[in-house]
Formats: structure tokens, sequence, C-alpha cells
């Protein structure tokens, strides 16, 4: 086990490398700068502009100079807003996204894993067709229209809960349903899934005839078994979690990462998208090695592979 | 289940969308909806109407203008002389004009600033609007290091002596600019040299500035908050205790804050809200002329468009009306003209017109009628819906009025600034807001080659008659040059005028004190807010 | 994601055959693999197709898979002949209207340039459907194909194609698109490579998570030694057995990929005005829902309505294509 963990961990550097690399010139191809503005500034002043960013270097020297500055944790100058550093715009952010990321998944689990649960129990049940078409609407309602749906509903209708802004516990629910909603309605459809398959199968069967109780049978056999898919399904949707949602940041005003991926590359904010972008890599590899992981810490047959 | 939601949400929004009271707020502070987050908080680093909201408040220039009459009014200079040939001025500092950390502020203080923004090293984009002074171009070219060149002397402390290349009359109503205001000399060389980018000099805590406001707290892409400043000369006049701006740039959700009671400004109002609030709510939403124009590029460069009737055809063949009043629908006035209306006391003589029969001759004369032959004409915008929809409407007129196939063309913001830099366009949507009132920064744009330009369109005569308003003393005469250079501008020129923009706007009953002008303009130390009184429409 | 549905498949297959009613020896899978490796001197198509038609008689007992098709087979129908039937065109304006309620003259309302939304829905579907169905074909194709060769290969080539995956998610989507748009221009086909580009990678890692527990099994070794050369053995042992999650996977993929399109077209890439799709009018609803709730609602319902058919025909097809999880 060490072993592979050593061993990803040592795949994982080539990785972070060629995504850093494919990032920094794919995003100078486009065409425009950080510097074009809609009243155009003079020709002097953008060469001052670059030259203070040392866009006037040589590509490959440019390169060089940024990947010594990240092996020092350094990120550079954000072009856009000045004021701060990508290390720390992205120490700002980021924390934010974590948290509404975390909130996300524990409203995807905890309903996609009921919803889930109760469907498998009764299969072609009225209320498995239910929760399951639940599912769906979850699916086919994206966060765009589901956010502002809740918006009127919960604060302008209703007026329990804040429209927007991530400052009081309240502000949060919102953000956090809409962002977990889609994974919600995944979980669900994958553990009810898993859970049929299991139990189908003899050992449970077993487990039953033994007179074990039928709750017991499905939390302490089944289960281990039946949440498989959805631990695998996590890894990726993670790291989508946990690094924010442009739609749901927006349309809750929440200062958090997501925005920072599709606005720094619209402002061809080099560095921050660069950063930004890392951030979400080294979250896609550790989350899907510690998917890995818990897919074998759940069945020794995956480990054995 | 979603059928029955919408369908309860469309009964309750038939009914009427009511508006919420925020309720109480300690003090008097104002809650500001400011579209975007700030890109910096130094006044020389910025560029946008998001800062200046921001920067009016903890700064303050030389002469500030009166909301009302946009009569230029003293400000941190107490009083003001002006040679009989208009090229000398002569501030004279109020004495009692204080930093908000107790420091006086001084002539030195502006000379230093002005020596900033003009830094080549700096990169400032806005440096240009000083470039009035004489010498300070080619300081800010860096053809010069030595800031003595630059027709900026301080007589004393208090009296700072300004030289211009051209008598500028509009120099007193640019002091309200951020690129004219001054700042604090110690606070910025002790977080780096004078023309560092990006120091941390403007975080809260650290900004010093001679503004009525003072910077308390700065929480990116969530809020950013100002409190009275105590040292400001007329602080006993400010009735305001503070400012939050929430830099909230998605239109929808600004709108859905200020319905719910947390927002008593907003910075703009969704398209197709705007009917509901003047029909329903018409206290809330305040509309007003803004000093702004959008309008169509024409590529000069590229075939058939070299050919002037075929610009003028494209031109008439629009019918702004119906585009002001049945798409946008947001009190927005037709463009006849580049200039909007009455800036800086210019209202254009020369108009283009709806006319479908003459466009329709002009382009047969130009050898297209009926467009035959025209090809597609690519109509180019940035990603944007309101773009998108104009665009829409330009292309059914075209096809109606000319027989013209345009098709649409969507880019990205930078692809779409690329292509206009590049003249690698056929027509592409624009727009100019003004940063000065004065007819000639609308005007100057089309010279030849300049960077605003954009079209490849050039014409000796033009730019002769924009150089000869540069040089002309008497205002009514250089008012009358501008007038023929735009006639020559709308006559066949490399641009469709579609219309002039509105400042458009929420506002809360609570809010007081706040005048419209077409700068969109905010004084804060006008204001208040008056939260007993503040009557549910 | 990983490896939800096979899990089953690397049991021992003894364990299994106690309650194997539909096919007492071998489970469904292996009788794929089994079947052909019988008969792979003659051409088997008679019992391959004696396979599908089980599939398609358990398919048509399941009500709601039926219902799912015939929903779909109608708002095909509607997409295809709809836009011939209806009045309006899609691009008629009407700017004095403007934004009409429904009516008996638009039948679905108008949009705020006072354009029939019946009719802009109808062809807008048509560009729905053919990307909903096309790019997730597209990614449907090189997911599962490299996902199968990454399983299959193992070892040191497994670890250089996922980490390959790993790369790929982490790259700047839009910044890919913008330059795909810059230098290959709005050619409706990149809008396929543009989705296709992303949405295979998790395909890849579903098929590899499965193929890593079918390569071992005996069908698959005794194809091995047959001496079968790899793309037989991946496209006819291998892949029929992944079919039940890939099916599920890509009715899910559908709705992302037709709301990505939107993103898309609102970047530029995709429909051009004053052409539309589902997802473009149910983002422009959103913004208007409160001032014109049909804008949203009609073009939600044809959203819906479609994925949910296409849900439960996936569904089934799955059941069928299992003999196992069959109820009969």
């Amino acid at each position: 086990m060490i072993g592979f963990v050593l061993r990803r961990f040592l795949e994982s550097i080539p990785v972070l490398l060629t995504v850093i690399t494919v990032a920094f010139f794919l995003v100078r191809l486009a065409p425009g700068g950080p510097f074009d503005t809609e009243k155009r500034a003079s020709p002097q002043v953008l060469k001052q502009l670059q030259a203070q960013y040392r866009l006037d270097q040589p590509l490959y020297r440019q390169y060089f100079d940024y990947l010594g500055g990240v092996l020092h944790g350094d990120f550079g100058p954000s072009f856009r807003k000045p004021g701060r550093t990508v290390s720390e715009w992205i120490a700002l952010r980021f924390p934010v996204s974590l948290e509404l990321g975390a909130y996300a998944l524990l409203v995807a689990l905890a309903a996609g894993m009921a919803a889930g649960l109760v469907a498998a129990l009764r299969p072609n049940s009225a209320l498995d067709h239910g929760t399951m078409s639940l599912a769906m609407l979850g699916i086919c309602l994206p966060g765009f229209v589901l956010g502002p749906l809740l918006v009127l509903v919960f604060a302008l209708w209703l007026g329990w809960l804040p429209v927007a802004g991530w400052s009081t516990p309240l502000h949060k629910i919102l953000p956090s349903i809409t962002l977990g909603a889609a994974y919600a309605a995944y979980i669900a459809r994958l553990t009810r899934g898993g859970m049929l398959e299991v139990l189908a199968q003899d050992f449970i069967r077993t487990a039953r005839a033994k007179g074990l109780s039928e709750t017991r049978v499905v939390l302490r056999h089944a289960l281990r078994g039946g949440v498989q898919p959805v631990v695998a399904f996590l890894g990726p949707a993670a790291a989508g979690l946990f690094t924010g949602s442009f739609v749901v940041e927006t349309i809750f005003q929440v200062p958090g990462l997501g925005r920072e991926f599709v606005e720094s590359a619209f402002n061809r904010d080099y560095t921050m998208v660069i950063g930004s972008v890392l951030v979400y890599a080294v979250l896609v590899v550790a989350l899907n090695l510690a998917s890995d992981i818990a897919l074998a810490l759940l069945d020794p047959r995956v480990r054995a592979q | 289940m979603r059928f029955i939601v919408i369908m309860a949400l469309a009964l309750c929004f038939a009914t009427g969308c009511s508006w919420r009271d925020g309720g109480a707020l300690p003090g008097s502070v104002i809650r500001v909806g400011n579209g975007a987050e700030p890109q910096e908080l130094d006044p020389h680093q910025v560029s946008g109407t998001t800062e200046h909201r921001i920067l009016t408040s903890l700064f303050e220039g030389l002469a500030d203008i009166d909301p009302t009459t946009l009569k230029p009014v003293s400000a941190t200079a107490e009083s003001w002389d002006i040679s009989p040939d208009g090229r000398v001025y002569t501030f004279h500092i109020r004495p009692t004009a204080r930093w908000s950390n107790g420091d006086p502020v001084t002539a030195r203080d502006f000379a230093y600033a002005w020596r900033r923004i003009l830094s080549p090293k700096l990169g400032s984009e806005y440096a240009y609007l000083l470039h009035c002074i004489r010498g300070a171009r080619d300081f800010n070219d860096g053809k010069t290091t030595d800031f003595s060149t630059v027709g900026v002397r301080v007589v004393d402390e208090r009296t700072l002596e300004l030289t211009l290349e051209s008598p500028t009359p509009y120099l007193l109503a640019m002091q309200t600019h951020f690129a004219w205001f001054p700042v604090h000399q110690a606070t910025i060389e002790k977080f780096g040299a004078i023309d560092e980018r990006g120091t941390p000099w403007t975080r809260a805590g650290n900004l010093v500035g001679n503004g009525a406001f003072t910077l308390a707290e700065w929480q990116p892409n969530d809020v950013l908050r100002v409190r009275r400043n105590p040292h400001y000369w007329n602080t006993a006049k400010v009735r305001l205790d503070g400012i939050e701006y929430y830099p909230i740039d998605n239109q929808q959700t600004e709108e859905r804050s200020f319905r719910a009671g947390n927002l008593d400004l907003t910075a703009s109002v969704p398209l197709h809200k705007i009917p509901i609030y003047r029909k329903e709510h018409p206290k809330l939403i305040r509309i007003s002329p803004y000093m702004g124009v959008y309008f169509y590029r024409i590529n000069a460069t590229r075939p058939p468009f070299t050919d002037p009737r075929v610009r003028k055809a494209l031109a008439m063949a629009l019918n702004r009306d119906e585009i002001a009043h049945n798409v946008m629908k947001a009190g927005e006035r037709p463009a006849t003209s580049f200039v909007p209306p009455d800036t800086g006391g210019y209202t254009s003589r020369a108009a283009v017109t709806y006319n479908p029969e003459a466009a329709r001759a002009l382009l047969a004369e130009a050898g297209f009628p009926g467009g035959q032959g025209m090809g597609p004409v690519e109509i180019l915008y940035n990603s944007s819906d309101a773009h998108r929809t104009i665009a829409e409407t330009v292309q059914r007129m075209w096809r109606d009025n000319l027989g013209i196939d345009a098709r649409l063309l969507n880019q990205d913001w930078k692809v779409y600034l690329t292509a206009l830099n590049t003249l690698d366009y056929a027509v592409a949507r624009s727009a100019w807001i003004a940063d000065v009132a004065d007819p000639v920064n609308f005007l100057e744009c089309f010279q030849t080659g300049v960077g605003n330009n954009r079209t490849g369109w050039s014409s000796p005569q033009y730019d002769a008659l924009i150089r000869a308003s540069y040089l002309e003393t008497d205002n009514a005469k250089r008012l009358d040059v501008l007038q023929q250079a735009e006639a020559m501008l709308l006559d066949g020129g490399p641009i469709i005028p579609i219309y002039y923009y509105s400042w458009t706007f929420l506002q809360s009953p609570a809010v007081q004190g706040l005048v419209t002008n077409p700068l969109g303009y905010i004084r804060w130390t006008d204001m208040w807010v008056d939260r007993g009184t503040g009557a549910k429409p | 994601m990983g490896s939800m549905w096979g899990r089953h498949s690397c049991l021992p297959l003894r364990k299994r055959r106690a309650h194997r009613n539909v096919c007492p020896t071998l489970n469904a899978s292996t009788m794929v693999g089994m079947r052909r490796l019988k008969t792979l001197a003659d051409n088997n198509t008679e019992q391959g197709s004696s396979l599908r038609r089980d599939a398609w008689r358990r398919l048509k007992r399941n009500r709601l898979a039926m219902a799912g098709l015939i929903v779909l087979v109608l708002v095909g129908a509607a997409v295809v002949v709809g836009p011939w039937m209806v009045s309006h065109s899609y691009e008629t304006q009407d700017t004095a209207l403007g934004a009409a309620a429904p009516s008996t003259a638009n039948w679905l309302g108008t949009d705020p340039l006072g354009r029939d939304l019946l009719s802009r829905m109808l062809y807008g579907g048509r560009v729905s459907l053919l990307v909903g169905l096309a790019a997730t074909a597209v990614s449907l194709l090189i997911g599962v194909l490299y996902g199968a060769t990454s399983g299959y290969l193992g070892g040191r080539m497994d670890a250089v194609m996922m980490r390959l995956v790993d790369i790929l998610y982490a790259l700047p989507f839009t910044v890919f698109v913008i330059i795909l748009m810059v230098f290959f221009g709005r050619n409706f086909l990149f809008l396929f490579l543009a989705i296709g580009a992303v949405e295979w990678l998790t395909m890849a890692r579903i098929v590899r998570s499965q193929v890593l527990t079918l390569r071992h099994r005996e069908f698959v070794e005794a194809a091995v030694v047959m001496g079968l050369p790899m793309w037989r053995i991946l496209l006819f042992h291998i892949i029929p057995n992944t079919l039940g999650p890939v099916i599920i996977y890509a009715t899910l993929t559908v709705p992302r990929v037709m709301l990505l399109e939107a993103f898309l077209s609102f970047l530029g890439l995709g429909v051009q005005p004053p052409m539309s799709s589902w997802g473009l009018l149910i983002k422009d609803g959103v913004d208007t829902m409160e001032e014109y709730p049909w804008l949203l609602l009609f073009p939600s319902i044809a959203f819906s309505m479609t994925l949910f058919a296409l849900n439960a025909l996936g569904d089934g097809l799955r059941d069928a294509l299992d003999p196992r999880t069959s109820r009969d």
C-alpha cells in the first residue's frame, strides 16, 4: 500500500509539470493580452507594463523564470489585480470555495445516499420511482436555474434566507444546496445501483438467513459494497466541488476561487490562470488517489490488483 | 412539481413584486452595489467607473464639480487663478486640508502624485489625461527623466502652478477624475518605490487619503467599507458615516439584493426589469442621460466599406427609435450623432437619420442594388446577451431594408479587442464613455492613427479640425470647429451611432441628496440616508 | 468514477450459480464472451442477434422504458417535422409586440424580440438533440476505447494513460475553447470536438475500472491463449461486457452536454444567433423568469421531458441487456 501511494505520488510530479506547461503556453496562445482594454492604452504604456511583468522577454525565458518561481512557491503577481500576488489571491479565495464545497458535499452525500438507500430497499416501488425522478430532476435542473429559483422562493418570497453574500451561516445554506443538488442526484443514482447489485448477492442472503435484522444487514453488510461506486465517483467530483463553481459563486456573490477560473481566463491574467489551474490539478490528483485508496480499503480484491 | 413552483412564482410576481425594507443600520451608512471588484485602489493604476465610485470617497482633487450645474467648485484648492491666455493655472490649497492621518495636504503632494502617474515605469493607463500639461507627454513617454521640464511648479506649500500645452477649458472639471488625485508620499514610499506597481499601500490600515472617507475594511469580492474621515477639512458637512461597496457583478443578483433590502443603490438594472420598475415602482428607479454612446464601428479599410456611400447606407438603414424604444426599453435615447446632446454645452447640428429609401439608393449608387454583390457582412460583438439582441435586430433591419445578409460573430472580450486593434472585422459593436464632459473627448478618437480609432479611417481634413480645436482659445469658436468635424464623421464616416447611454440604477427611498448628471458622478458628501422616512412604495 | 457496475463480475463464478435462473451456468457477460469464442471460426451473427432479440423482448415488457422510447420518438419527430408545420419562423421579429404570454396566435408565447417561442423551441430542439446525442456518442467512442485499452494493457501504460486523463481534467477549458474558436473557426464540428474533449474523461475512468476486473476473467484469458489480436479481444470480448454502466453513464452525459452547448454557444462556439437551442433558451429564460415565466417554463419542460424519457429508456436498456437483473 505504501509503495502504491509513493508511486502515485511520484507520478503526480510529471502530471503537475505538464499541466503548468500546457496551461502556460495555452493561455499565451489565446489572442489578446492582460492589458488590452476597451480604451486602448498608448503603445508606450503597454510597453512599460509588459516590461514590468517581463512579458517582453522571449517565451522560453518567461517559462523557465516562471517555473523557477513556482519551485520557490512564488506564483507571480496578478496582472489584472496587481495589489496582491497570485498566492495571496488563492490563499484568500480558495478557503471559501473549500468551505462551500465541503457543505455541498455534505448535502450531496446526505441527500443522495439517503435517497439511494430508500430507493434500493424498495426497488420499483412508488418510493423508488419518486426519489429517482427527483434525482433526475436534480440532473436536469442546472445550477443557473435552481439557484435563482431557490433565491426567489426562500429569500424573496418567504424571506427566510439572505439573497446573496457569504458572511453568516444563513448565507451559506442556499449556495450549498444549489451546488450540492446535482451531485446529490448522481450519488442517489449510484447508491441505488450499487446497493441493488450487492443486495442480490449470496452473502446478503446468508446474512438474512442467519436471522440478522434487515437494518443490520443493510448497514453492516450491504452498505460496505454498495457505496463503492459513490467513492469512485467522489474523486473527480470532490475536486470540482472544492475548487468552486463559477455559476453558484456568481449567483450568490460568494468570494470563492470558482469565478477566478473563468474570469482569469477571460482577462488573460496569465499567472492567475495557471495558479488556479494548478490548485485544481493538485486536488484532482490527490482526490483521485484518495478515492483509489478508499476503494482498496473497502474491497480487498481491488487492492490485490 | 417544478411546474407548480414556477407557476406559483409566476402568480406571485404577476401580483407585483414587492420591495422590502432592509431595516435599521447603525448610523448613517449607505450600501452601494458597485458592479465589480475594484482592480486596485491606487488612483494611478485603475481604469474604471467601479474604482471611480470608491476613489471619489477616499481622495479629493483640487477642484470638484457641482453635480447639478456641472460647474467647477472649490475642493482641496480653495481658489485658483487662470492666466488670460488660459494656459497657466495657479491653485491655492486650503490651509485646513488634511490627509486621513492628520498630515497637511500640500502643493508638493499634488506635484508628487503627478510625477508618479506620469512615470513611464508605472504604466498608468490614464496618464494621458495629464498630457495637457506642458512637457508631460515627453516625460510620460520617457523622452526625458527630468520632471522639472514638466509644467508643474510648487510655488510654496500652499500654491501650485500648472502650465498647459494649450488652453484646456475642461481642466477644472477633470480634477474629479482619479488620475489627478493626490497621493501621500510617505505612505507610497513606505511600501515601495514611487513607480512600483502593486505594492500593498492600498490595503486597509495602510491607505492614507485626503477624501471625506477613509478605508476601514476591504474584503475582496465581498465588501469594501469606508468610514468618515475625521481629518477631512469639511467633515462637519459630511452627513454619511460610511459607505459599504458591494462588488456584485451579476445584475440579477444585484437586483435581487436590492429587492431584499440589502442595497440602497445599484450599479445597474437588468434589461428586462427596467420596464417593470418604471411601471410599478417608478420611485425606485432612476434613469438619466449618460455621457456615452453605443455605436457600431465599420472597418474602413475593408472593401466594400472603403466606399463612404456603403457606410452611410448601413447607418441610414437602422431604425434607431425601434431599437431604443422596443428592444432596449430602458429609457435610452436613439443616437443620431456620435457626441451625446448637451455634452459640455455642445449638441451636434449634423445627424444621421433613418431613411431606408435613401439608404437603398446610396447602396445602389455604390454598385450594390438591393444588396446584390455585397456578400455576407459580419457583425462582431463580445459575448453578451444585450449585444446579441441588438445585433439580431440590426441583422434583420439590414436584411429587410438593404437586402444585405448580415451574420453575427460572437467573440470573447479579448479576442474581440484584438480583432478591433488589428482591423480584423467588418462591422463591430462598440461603445465610448467619455472621461471628460467635452465633445473633443469623443471626437479625437477618430484622428488618423490614434489608438482608439480602430477603424482604419483617415481624413487629413478631420485631423486638421481636431488639431485646430486644441489651439482655439475662444470656446464658442472651438465648439464650432468640432461641429464641422462631427459633421464629417457622420457623413459616411466609419461609425454608426445607435443609442446614447443612460445612467440607470435603483435607489431605495432612504437615499437622499443624490443628483444625477451626465457624468454619472456621485458626490458622496452631498448625500445622506434617512431610514425613518423610507416610505414603502 | 469506478467499478460500481462491474463489481459483481469479479466474483468467483461458482458463487453465483445458485441464483442464476435465466442462464444457469454462465452470467450474461461471460455468455457474450464465451459464445463469441466458441463460434469464432464461423460467423455467429445469428446467435448474436438472438441475444439482441432477447434483450428487445425484455425491453418491450418494461413499460417505463417503452413510454420513454415513445416520448423520445415523438420529440424527435416534432423537432424534425415540426418546423415545417408551424406558421411562424424562428427569426421573424415583432419588437412592437415584444414578449407576449401564450395565446392562440403564439401557442407558447413570444420572446422579448417578439419571436415565436414554439418555433424557436422546435428549431432549437434540433440543435440540442443533435448535439446531445452526437457529442455523447463522440465521448462514448473515445472514452470506451481509451478506457478499455488503458485497463487492458495495465501496468506502466495504464499509469501513463490515466495520468494523461488527470492532466486533461485539469486544463483550463475556457482557454481551450477560445483557442479552438480563434484558430479553427466556428465550425459546428468543433462544438462536438470541444464537448467530446471533456466529456470522455469520466467515461474512460469508468470503463477502465470495469476492464481491470474483466481482464483476468476466464473468457478473456481463453481468448488470449487462443492468440486473438488485442483489438479483437477488446472489441468483441471486453467492451460488450461494459455496456451496462456505459449506457447509464451515457444517459447522464446527455443533459450535461446539452447545457455545456449553451455555455459554448454563449462564448460563440456553437449555434449562431438568431438560431437557438434548448440550453440557450433556458439560460435566457432564467433572466426573465419573473417577468416572462413562459420563456423558462416551456423550454425547461421540453428539456426535462426528453431527459426523463431518455433515462427511463437507458435504465430499461441496461436491465434488458443484463438478464440477471430482469425480474421474470
